[in-house]
């Protein structure tokens, strides 16, 4: 059993086209959820999203190469070109043979898909174009890291909905533990703007009409995000015999499923996965200083996990910082879990709480210490990262400062 | 309420909740009737299919019985000035 280390980390959101420039935005507690762009709204009862302000591919990809990768896979490689960059990896055939690639994506390459169904279904064209299928598949974030890094080792993507990215790095994090694999670069992407996904969402009624406000009494549903985070995950030792610099440390991964309800969440399920992750990090609940709340901002999301937690925490809840950082980077969707364990890991290195923005009114059912509006100053030495999604697949992360 | 709407928003709910139309009555509740959340998102689908009507989010978060289900779709069937008040009362 090796300790793991994350000696690398990169993101692309509507918080920043960096991990650096996310970390800015989180301690400034700016949101990046405005008007969205890339799809027309005209038809819609919401018109805000968390986007990558004015995304172009160019300055990451020739036209040839994006040609044949749909956004939300190019938001899987921009990031993983920067996490990668940053660990400082010298690569040898030998760690290109044995590295894992692990991604979590909820919907794929939908813009692509809804480009091309329109041909058939509306526009009377009876040809959809061939790269259709390359470019929505799920594992295609994975596939274009593989390609881009020359890695051949164990790669594939998972789809559990909102909880895509934190179960791909829970595995990532398994993998290099056990030793079954010498590193593995990790994380999630979603680029879910598409009108057709937008109009599913509206049909939910469970999106904001202006903005994601966790926790806050007057909260009135989920704002959705796109982007894409990455981690480069090591043994410690690894790390630190070449002089790696190190993040954080992940400490522990445990999941439940709810076995309950296809869309509304459940407190057991979701304290069930915490106290799995604390068992797999040998820590006391008392030990945890910061969670990286599911905070979706809708009414049943936000009461679910406060009794959750206080669940699993008891007398110590009063003692726990709980957030969540969707307020700014929206509802990532397959990436939420990637984005949200980099929150925790730059609150955790550089020593604050992110902030729950937009945060308006105590609700005495999210009774919790939310770090409202402002980042504070502190530095801990446990987080928790929640993911809880739809279908009831829950996912937890454990990272340590280091 | 008329006794055409009334039957008309009764199939409806019956269909979606794939119960027999007896069961239902005009004061029954969710509650009663086991209609959860993801349920009561899946009869606004329909009716709005039914009637041809768009029901707003705010007004549908207000509904918890049939009745209330009855009176907001009568009150959008009313006509656009009708659309914008919400629909319980």
């Amino acid at each position: 059993m090796h300790r793991v280390a994350i000696t690398g980390i990169g993101a692309i959101s509507a918080m920043g086209r960096t991990a650096e420039e996310f970390g800015r935005t989180l301690r400034e507690g700016r949101s990046g959820i405005g008007p969205i762009q890339s799809a027309d709204c005209s038809g819609l009862r919401f018109h805000n999203g968390a986007e990558v302000a004015n995304y172009d591919h160019r300055p990451y990809f020739d036209d040839k190469h994006a040609d044949f990768i749909d956004r939300f896979a190019q938001f899987a490689v921009i990031a993983a070109r920067e996490a990668v960059a940053g660990a400082g990896i010298e690569w040898t055939p030998e760690l290109r043979e044995a590295s894992a690639i692990i991604t979590g994506s909820c919907v794929g390459g939908q813009s692509t898909e809804d480009a091309g169904f329109l041909n058939v279904y509306k526009l009377g064209i009876n040809r959809v174009h061939p790269l259709t299928i390359p470019k929505t598949m799920a594992n295609a974030g994975a596939s274009h890291i593989s390609m881009e890094f020359g890695i051949t080792g164990p790669s594939y993507t998972v789809s559990t909905a909102c909880s895509s990215a934190s179960h791909a790095i829970g595995q990532a994090y398994w993998m290099v533990r056990s030793g079954a694999v010498p590193m593995a670069i990790t994380g999630g992407s979603e680029a879910p703007f598409s009108f057709g996904i937008l109009k599913a969402w509206e049909a939910l009624r469970v999106v904001s009409p202006d903005t994601c406000r966790p926790f806050s009494k007057d909260r009135n549903g989920m704002v959705l995000g796109e982007g894409g985070a990455m981690l480069v995950l090591e043994p410690l030792e690894a790390a630190r015999a070449r002089g790696a610099r190190i993040h954080a440390e992940i400490v522990g991964f445990g999941m439940s499923s709810d076995a309950c309800h296809i869309t509304q969440p459940s407190a057991d399920g979701a304290a069930h996965a915490m106290r799995a992750t604390l068992c797999d990090a040998h820590l006391a609940p008392e030990q945890i200083g910061y969670i990286n709340a599911h905070g979706t901002g809708t009414r049943a999301n936000d009461t679910t996990e406060t009794s959750a937690i206080r669940t699993v925490f008891g007398a110590h809840a009063e003692r726990l910082a709980v957030s969540s950082t969707k307020s700014m980077h929206g509802h990532a969707l397959g990436a939420a879990g990637a984005l949200e364990a980099l929150a925790a890991i730059l609150g955790l290195r550089d020593g604050f709480f992110p902030p729950t923005a937009n945060y308006n009114e105590p609700d005495p059912e999210c009774d919790l210490d939310v770090v409202p509006n402002c980042a504070r100053a502190a530095q801990v030495e446990y987080a928790l990262s929640n993911s809880f999604a739809f279908g009831g697949l829950n996912a937890v992360l454990a990272f340590r400062s280091f | 309420m008329s006794d055409e709407l009334i039957q008309r928003v009764l199939a409806v709910i019956a269909n979606t909740q794939r119960i027999p139309i007896e069961k239902l009555s005009v004061d029954s509740s969710f509650e009663e009737l086991g209609i959860d959340s993801m349920d009561g998102v899946n009869i606004l689908f329909a009716l709005e299919n039914e009637f041809d009507i768009t029901i707003p989010d705010e007004a549908a978060k207000q509904i918890r019985n049939v009745r209330q289900m009855i009176e907001g779709v009568e009150k959008l069937l009313a006509g656009p000035a009708a659309n914008a008040a919400p629909v319980t009362s």
